[in-house]
């Protein structure tokens, strides 16, 4: 389901960063959602409608409003730059429902929350979870330097929020906060690759088992080369533009695939690959070593194509 | 319209009985004449007019004493309803759906009224009013789902989602087919639904959990499972097997017709907001075999269906021992005429 | 006593794939008299496994508290059976770190009721490891009475609290350690099947 919402409040955090707040144009109550949780943004420019996935940084139980802060990527496709200059509050805009594939496990008898950058994002939505559910967590925010810590502005000041401001020499120390969390301990990361792999290396040389070490790498698709792509129903050849993700190539072309995340976590839209002749350049999150090796499934919202040709089963 | 609610019983006496009206909806689950074990899945609510299918939490006449019969249920073993400490928030869920729903699609019978976390429940048929805090367990005499599915037909699952898996972490569980919630609660997808035969080895639990695991927030579905029971029982439990089982022997060629009923399971999938927890209501529908074929084209379907089906399945669902009595009884119903497609009953 | 090889089941009933030494790190170890054979077997593989381990012994066996003892553990605890190392159990579970190895090794029981406190807990199963020795006798529930009848070895059997004759499911509750059993006359009463020992 699509909600319609209007653009009520643009707020810059940081120089790269800025918060948006999106209501219903006539009030209403929108569907409200737990924490960790994402919506997926229409942003329609000429022809194309690029779609891009936010975590939800306001409270999760008030459905007067969705918030979402989205960082400006200058090199990237596009979504972000449209948000940061095109978007002016009044504006209308077309949003998802919350869908989430960053969940806090309940059960856990303590959270340890890990933010790196713009990472610190799908936390938002969670601290308020956890303070309603009056669980032990602790957060560590972990960002280059005051300036550019758009979180610094969201985050509440307590004694379980710990900020790590690299330029103040703050480094944050993933052993120490790791090492002697009481049995029942979970991990969640959010952030740049490189923190999400150094926790869960941490995680493992502790002994932590897997089930317990969570986190979520959302990022937008990367831009690239263009290519085309053979649709084995029909025999139409697909061109995908520069600043354009595959999956939004075939929905402007009008073919029929399933999504979620459109940033490579899901696995909704995994398609199968007929022909392959040239590399397939995975972006995803979601195909394994072997799978990727395979070069037999690829998964549109995120990946790519070097070559003379890719025919995928659609 | 206001609904006449029965007065009848589902043990003992067993005066359960069916409307001419509730016979021509009941929710018969062969499309076809021949039962294939399968996925079967379709949005939910949307059916025709007056069909259990029309809306989110179907209320029928049979409502008031199902929650008689889960109050006796419940009395003697409370252990039918469980929660996990960490689905409390599912239970708030639930009871937001279930009350919204039933608000809206049945204005006569049920009101809520609701300012911010301050809610006025009133149920007419059941003579509930109540005044309590959303979200405050401590101004409900029990926990949030245990409040609302002792107002509700069916069982209810309610399952929690982590490392990819469901997990039945609660539910409220009165009129089983032959599972007991006390034993599987915490139990994964797979764990869970081991004792079934075959499924694993055909893939279909695979299917049926991704699909489970990709339903959103705004998307709910169901689909309808059958088996068989002896007398309109709701609590056929494994926990009272020993009390019921010799029912099952109890079928004659003179009664099959009046005592042997056709269990049908409508089983709806909803994603919950706060919790993004997966809610499972499984709604129990019993009609026997001869309301069943007053409608011709059922009774010429249910006899190929049950006349064919695989012996393992016809073991699994407990119906092998009367089988053959019951095709016997059926083939009167049976002339060879070919059956339209589609659940509901023909004119 | 070598490592028990299981026939093949449905999904839920347990696996005992073996110890494997996780090395060094802070470790709880249970194991029956028949287990701690398999104690003995890992730290043959690697002796490091014991620096930070606390070992629960469930026997009352002094000659086998003192082949343990020669492994030097960090400590060793003795309980006469199960009843009695449950609340030791949970007092080195609670205060335990994340990272802490937990070993197994024993009867179905002993591994299925000390998994079900771990679990509790908040360690995920794939942290459990577990070994099966000795006897193949299980621990089974009536699902009538919900009474537990321990070391059962014939199917079927009769419940020990509310006297029906049961058979053995192989449907396994992690949650209560135990295997679900179910009344064998429930519709015929009296027509009761031969009482068979039961196989791995
Ligand atoms: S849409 Fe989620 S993986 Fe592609």
């Amino acid at each position: 389901m699509k909600l319609a919402l209007k653009v009520t409040e643009i707020e810059q955090l940081s120089p790269l960063v800025k918060r948006f707040r999106f209501e219903d144009p006539k009030g209403a109550s929108l569907p409200v959602f737990s924490g960790g949780a994402h919506i997926t943004v229409e942003m329609p420019e000429g022809d194309t409608i690029r779609r891009n996935s936010y975590s939800l940084i306001s409270d999760p139980y008030d459905g007067s409003g969705y918030e979402i802060a989205v960082r400006r990527e200058d090199r990237g496709r596009g979504g972000s730059l449209y948000m940061h200059r095109k978007l002016s509050e009044g504006d209308d805009i077309t949003v998802s429902t919350p869908a989430n594939l960053f969940q806090l496990d309940l059960r856990a008898r303590k959270h340890v929350l890990i933010g790196g950058g713009i990472g610190i994002t799908p936390f938002l939505s969670q601290l308020k979870q956890l303070d309603m559910e009056q669980k032990p967590f602790e957060l560590h925010y972990a960002a280059r330097s005051r300036e550019e810590a758009a979180g610094l502005k969201l985050l509440p000041k307590a004694a379980h929020i710990h900020v790590h401001l690299s330029e103040e020499g703050a480094r944050m120390d993933l052993g120490a906060i790791l090492d002697g969390q009481p049995m029942g301990t979970h991990v969640y990361t959010c952030g740049p690759e490189g923190l999400i792999a150094a926790v869960a290396d941490q995680a493992a040389r502790l002994g932590w088992p897997k089930s317990t070490v969570h986190s979520e790498a959302f990022t937008a698709p990367p831009p690239g080369e263009p290519f085309d792509v053979v649709i084995a129903s029909t025999g139409q050849t697909v061109t995908v533009k520069a600043d354009q993700s595959l999956l939004e190539a075939l929905e402007a072309a009008k073919v029929e695939i399933n999504y979620s995340c459109r940033g490579g976590v899901c696995g909704r839209c995994r398609t199968k690959v007929i022909a392959c002749e040239g590399r397939i350049l995975h972006n995803d999150h979601w195909l394994s070593i072997e799978e990727r090796a395979a070069q037999k499934d690829i998964m549109p919202c995120m990946s790519r194509f070097k070559g003379t040709r890719l025919e995928l089963d659609l | 319209m206001t609904m006449q609610f029965n007065d009848e019983t589902f043990r003992g006496d067993y005066t359960y009985h069916n409307s001419q009206k509730a016979i021509r909806r009941f929710p018969f689950p062969f499309d076809q004449d021949a039962y294939m074990y399968s996925v079967n899945i379709e949005q939910h609510p949307g059916g025709p007019e007056g069909s259990p299918f029309e809306v989110m939490f179907d209320v029928d006449e049979h409502y008031v004493a199902e929650m008689k019969d889960r109050e006796i249920t419940l009395a003697e073993d409370p252990l039918r309803c469980q929660s996990l400490p960490h689905m409390e928030l599912a239970g708030w869920d639930l009871l937001e759906l279930i009350m919204v729903s039933k608000a809206r699609d049945y204005p006569e019978l049920f009101t809520l009224h609701r300012d911010g976390n301050d809610w006025h429940w009133i149920n007419k048929p059941l003579g509930i009013e109540k005044k309590f805090t959303f979200l405050d367990p401590t101004t409900l005499p029990c926990g949030p789902m245990e409040y609302i599915t002792r107002q509700t037909q069916g069982d209810f699952a309610l399952l929690h989602e982590r490392d990819g898996n469901l997990w039945m972490d609660a539910g409220m569980v009165t009129s089983q087919a032959d599972w007991s919630l006390d034993f599987d609660v915490g139990m994964n997808f797979f764990e869970w639904h081991a004792p079934v035969p075959k499924a694993r080895k055909m893939g279909v639990f695979d299917k049926a959990l991704k699909f489970l695991l990709s339903v959103g927030q705004d998307q709910s579905y169901r689909r309808l499972n059958w088996t068989l029971t002896v007398n309109p029982r709701l609590d056929t439990s494994p926990e009272t097997y020993h009390k019921w089982g010799p029912e099952k022997r109890s079928v004659t060629p003179e009664n099959v017709g009046r005592k042997q009923f056709l269990r049908v399971e409508l089983q709806t999938f909803f994603r919950l907001p706060r919790s993004n927890a997966l809610a499972f209501p499984i709604r129990c529908y019993l009609a026997n075999l001869e309301d069943l074929a007053g409608q011709p084209k059922w009774g010429r379907r249910l006899h190929r269906v049950l006349r064919d089906i695989d012996p393992t399945l016809a073991e699994y669902k407990g119906f092998a021992v009367n089988q053959e009595m019951i095709v016997d009884y059926l083939s009167q119903f049976d002339d060879g005429a070919p059956t339209s497609p589609g659940i509901f009953p023909d004119g | 006593m070598p490592k028990t090889e299981f026939s093949p089941s449905i999904e839920s009933r347990p696996t005992y794939p073996g110890l494997t030494s996780q090395g060094s790190a802070p470790a709880i170890m249970v194991a029956d008299a028949a287990g701690a054979e398999a104690l003995v077997d890992l730290v043959a593989t690697d002796a490091s496994v014991m620096d930070h381990a606390h070992v629960v012994l469930i026997a009352k066996a002094p000659e086998l508290a003192a082949k343990l003892t020669a492994l030097t553990p960090k400590a060793l605890h003795e309980a006469p059976d199960l009843d009695a190392a449950t609340p030791l159990v949970t007092q080195i579970l609670d205060t335990a770190k994340m990272g802490t190895q937990l070993y197994l090794a024993g009867s179905e029981g002993v591994i299925g009721h000390v998994s079900a406190l771990a679990f509790a807990r908040g360690l995920p199963m794939e942290a459990i490891q577990s070994e099966h020795r000795g006897s193949i006798a299980r621990r089974m529930q009536c699902v009538h009475c919900k009474g537990i009848t321990e070391d059962v070895t014939t199917d079927p059997f009769v419940c020990a609290h509310c006297d029906l004759t049961l058979f053995m499911r192989d449907h396994f509750s992690r949650r209560l350690g135990v295997f679900q059993a179910v009344c064998v006359d429930a519709e015929t009463p009296g027509v009761v099947p031969a009482t068979e020992e039961i196989r791995p």
